[in-house]
C-alpha cells in the first residue's frame, strides 16, 4: 500500500496504478525513492518500470542482510532514467534458509553479474539467471561471506595447507 | 584452440582473467573471470567505525582515490545532513579534478603501451609524478590520500599549494598536446583503434556500462553535470561527446576530458574561497589540534568521536559521482550506531567489464587488447 505523502509520485503512482499487489511499502528520504515490492512480482514491476518510465538503465542489483530480523535479506533494485534523470529505489525482503527470487537479466542483460554477486556473497538464488555460480569468491568456498553470521576473517586460518 | 589471458598479464590492467576460444586468428567465445582482487572490502567497512571506513575506501579505485573519499563522505554527510562549507567544497572539486587527470594519464600511458607506444607511457608518468607530489603537500600521501573526511578535508592545505597548482596547470595543455602529436595522426594508432571495439549504445546502456565509453557512443551524460555534487554546477566545463562508438573514439573522450579537467582545476584555483575547511559540528568533526590541547569541551569531543565515533541516523542513501571510469555508486545503509550495516559500493568497471565478452568477441586477438584497454577498468573497482 502506498503511503499518503507518495500518492503523488508519478513513478510510485504508475507502479500502484498497474500492480497494485506488488507495492508493499514506500518512501521517500534524503532525496530517493524506495519502493517495497513484493517478490513474487519484481519481474513485471522491472519490465513495467523499464518500459513505461523510461528506466533503461539498471544501476545495480546488491543485497542487505538484517539478521537477526525475519525476513532477513534484502534485496536492493537500483533502476535509474538517463532520459528523466531519475532514480529509485526497489526492495525485496526474502527469508528463510533457502532464498530465492526471479532473476531481472530477461529485462537487463546487466543485471547478470550483479546477480552473481549476490548470489555468491549472500546466497540468494536468481531463479532464470542463465550462469548463477560464483564471481567474486573461489568456485569450491563454503558459505557466503557478507552475511551477518559469517565471521569476518573466515572459518581457516591459513588456506596454505592442503587439505588433509 | 582456448587461450587464456590469465590473471597475471602485463595487458589485463589487473588480475582480469580472460578465457577465449580461437578459432585461428578470431575469438569466438570469450568469457570473464574476475574475484582475483577480492579483499572482502564491503565487509571490512561494516566492522569499522564510520570515519575508519574512509581509508578503506582509497584502496577500492586505486588509481582515483579521492574520488572514492568523495563519494563516501557525501553518502555519510547526506545521512548525517550535515552543511559543508564552500572552501571544503571547492577544494574537493579541485583534488577530485586532479585525481581525474591522475586517473586519465595512467589509462593513456598504460592503453598505448599495450598498443605498441611505448614512449606516451613514460611521458604520461611525467606528468602524473607532478600530481603525485601535489597530493604528497597535501596530504603526505602520493596515492591513498584519504584526504577527504567526512565533514571537509583532514588538513588544512599546505602552505604553497597554489603556486604547485598553478605550476602544473599552466604546463599540462602543453602536454596534452604533445601525447596528440604522438597519437591522434598516427596511422598506426589509428589502423589500431578506429572502428575498433564497437557496440552499439543501447546495448551498452542494457549491460550497465557507464562514463567514457557511453559518451564516445553520443550519449551526453555526466554526473557532474547531471546530478550535480560538492558545488560542480559552479562550474563551467563542457561534456565531451563522440558518435562512433569505437577505441579511437574513447581515446578522443577521455584526452578532451582531460582538457577540461584542467579548465575545472583553474577555475577552482582562481575563485577558490576562503573560510573554514571543516563543517561546524562538533560532534562529528574532529576539533582543530591546537583547540583540543586547550579546551576541555574540544579534547572531549576528540576523544569520543576517536574512541567510540559518532552515531548517523538510521536510513540508507546511494550516493554517486562521476568518477574517471563511469558511475562510482556508495550505497550506505545505517541501523543508529557508529558503524554502518552495509556499504555497497557500485564499481563502474563492475558494470563495464561485463559488456567485455561480447564487444571482443568475432575479432582479433590483438583488437581485444585495444578494446580491454580502452574500457579502462581497475580490478579494485570490480572485486573490492
Amino acid at each position: 500500500m502506498l503511503p499518503d505523502n507518495l500518492k503523488e509520485n508519478p513513478v510510485a503512482a504508475a507502479v500502484e496504478g498497474e500492480l497494485s499487489a506488488a507495492m508493499l511499502d514506500g518512501r521517500f528520504e534524503h532525496g530517493e525513492l524506495t519502493l517495497e515490492i513484493a517478490p513474487a512480482e519484481i519481474v513485471r514491476v522491472c519490465r513495467l518500470l523499464k518500459q513505461r518510465q523510461q528506466f533503461e538503465r539498471l544501476s545495480g542489483v546488491t543485497a542487505v542482510d538484517r539478521y537477526p530480523a525475519e525476513p532477513r535479506f534484502e534485496v536492493v533494485y537500483h533502476l535509474h532514467s538517463v532520459g528523466k534523470n531519475q532514480r529509485v529505489r526497489l526492495k525485496c525482503r526474502l527469508g528463510g534458509e533457502a532464498p530465492e527470487i526471479d532473476s531481472v537479466t530477461g529485462v537487463w542483460r546487466g543485471a547478470d553479474w550483479y546477480e552473481r554477486e549476490v548470489y555468491d556473497l549472500f546466497g540468494v538464488v536468481f531463479r532464470g539467471h542463465p550462469n548463477l555460480r560464483r564471481i567474486l569468491m573461489p568456485d569450491n568456498w563454503v558459505g557466503h561471506p557478507l552475511r551477518k553470521d559469517y565471521p569476518v576473517h573466515g572459518y581457516k586460518y591459513s588456506y596454505a595447507e592442503p587439505e588433509s | 584452440m582456448a587461450l587464456n589471458l590469465g590473471p597475471q598479464h602485463p595487458s589485463t590492467h589487473g588480475v582480469l582473467r580472460l578465457m577465449a576460444e580461437l578459432d585461428g586468428e578470431i575469438i569466438v567465445k570469450a568469457d570473464c573471470e574476475i574475484g582475483y582482487l577480492h579483499t572482502g572490502i564491503e565487509k571490512e567497512c561494516e566492522q569499522k567505525l564510520y570515519q575508519q571506513v574512509v581509508t578503506c575506501t582509497d584502496r577500492v579505485d586505486y588509481l582515483a582515490p579521492l574520488s572514492n573519499n568523495l563519494c563516501y563522505c557525501l553518502a555519510v554527510e547526506r545521512l548525517l545532513g550535515l552543511e559543508i562549507p564552500p572552501r571544503a567544497q571547492w577544494m574537493r572539486v579541485l583534488l577530485t579534478e586532479l585525481t581525474r587527470l591522475n586517473s586519465h594519464l595512467v589509462w593513456l600511458g598504460t592503453h598505448a603501451l599495450d598498443v605498441g607506444a611505448m614512449s606516451v607511457f613514460l611521458y604520461c608518468f611525467r606528468e602524473r609524478e607532478d600530481i603525485l607530489r601535489i597530493f604528497e603537500m597535501f596530504s603526505g600521501q602520493r596515492m591513498m590520500t584519504s584526504y577527504f573526511r567526512i565533514g571537509g578535508l583532514a588538513l588544512e592545505a599546505s602552505r604553497g599549494w597554489q603556486q604547485a597548482v598553478k605550476r602544473f596547470i599552466d604546463a599540462f595543455p602543453g602536454h596534452v598536446d604533445e601525447y596528440e602529436d604522438l597519437l591522434t595522426e598516427n596511422p598506426i594508432w589509428l589502423k589500431r583503434t578506429k572502428g575498433v571495439g564497437w557496440m552499439s549504445l543501447a546495448d551498452l546502456l542494457d549491460y550497465g556500462v557507464t562514463g567514457p565509453m557511453l559518451r564516445a557512443a553520443g550519449l551526453a551524460w555526466d554526473l557532474r553535470k547531471a546530478e550535480p555534487y560538492t558545488s560542480y554546477e559552479k562550474f563551467e566545463f563542457e561534456i565531451p561527446t563522440r558518435t562512433e562508438g569505437d577505441v579511437y573514439a574513447r581515446y578522443q573522450v577521455r584526452l578532451e576530458e582531460m582538457r577540461q579537467s584542467t579548465r575545472i582545476v583553474r577555475q577552482a584555483l582562481e575563485g577558490m574561497p576562503s573560510g573554514p575547511w571543516k563543517a561546524d559540528a562538533p560532534k562529528v568533526v574532529l576539533p582543530d589540534r591546537e583547540k583540543m590541547k586547550t579546551e576541555m569541551e574540544a579534547l572531549s569531543h576528540h576523544f569520543k568521536i576517536v574512541t567510540e565515533g559518532f552515531r548517523v541516523p538510521p536510513g540508507e542513501v546511494y550516493q554517486v559521482i562521476e568518477s574517471p571510469r563511469g558511475e562510482l555508486g556508495y550505497y550506505v545503509v545505517s541501523d543508529g550506531s557508529a558503524k554502518p550495516w552495509r556499504v555497497h559500493i557500485h564499481g563502474p568497471s563492475f558494470g563495464n567489464l561485463q559488456a567485455a565478452p561480447k564487444m571482443i568477441e568475432g575479432r582479433i586477438i590483438a583488437d581485444t587488447i585495444a578494446v580491454l584497454g580502452s574500457m579502462d577498468f581497475v580490478l579494485g573497482d570490480t572485486d573490492r
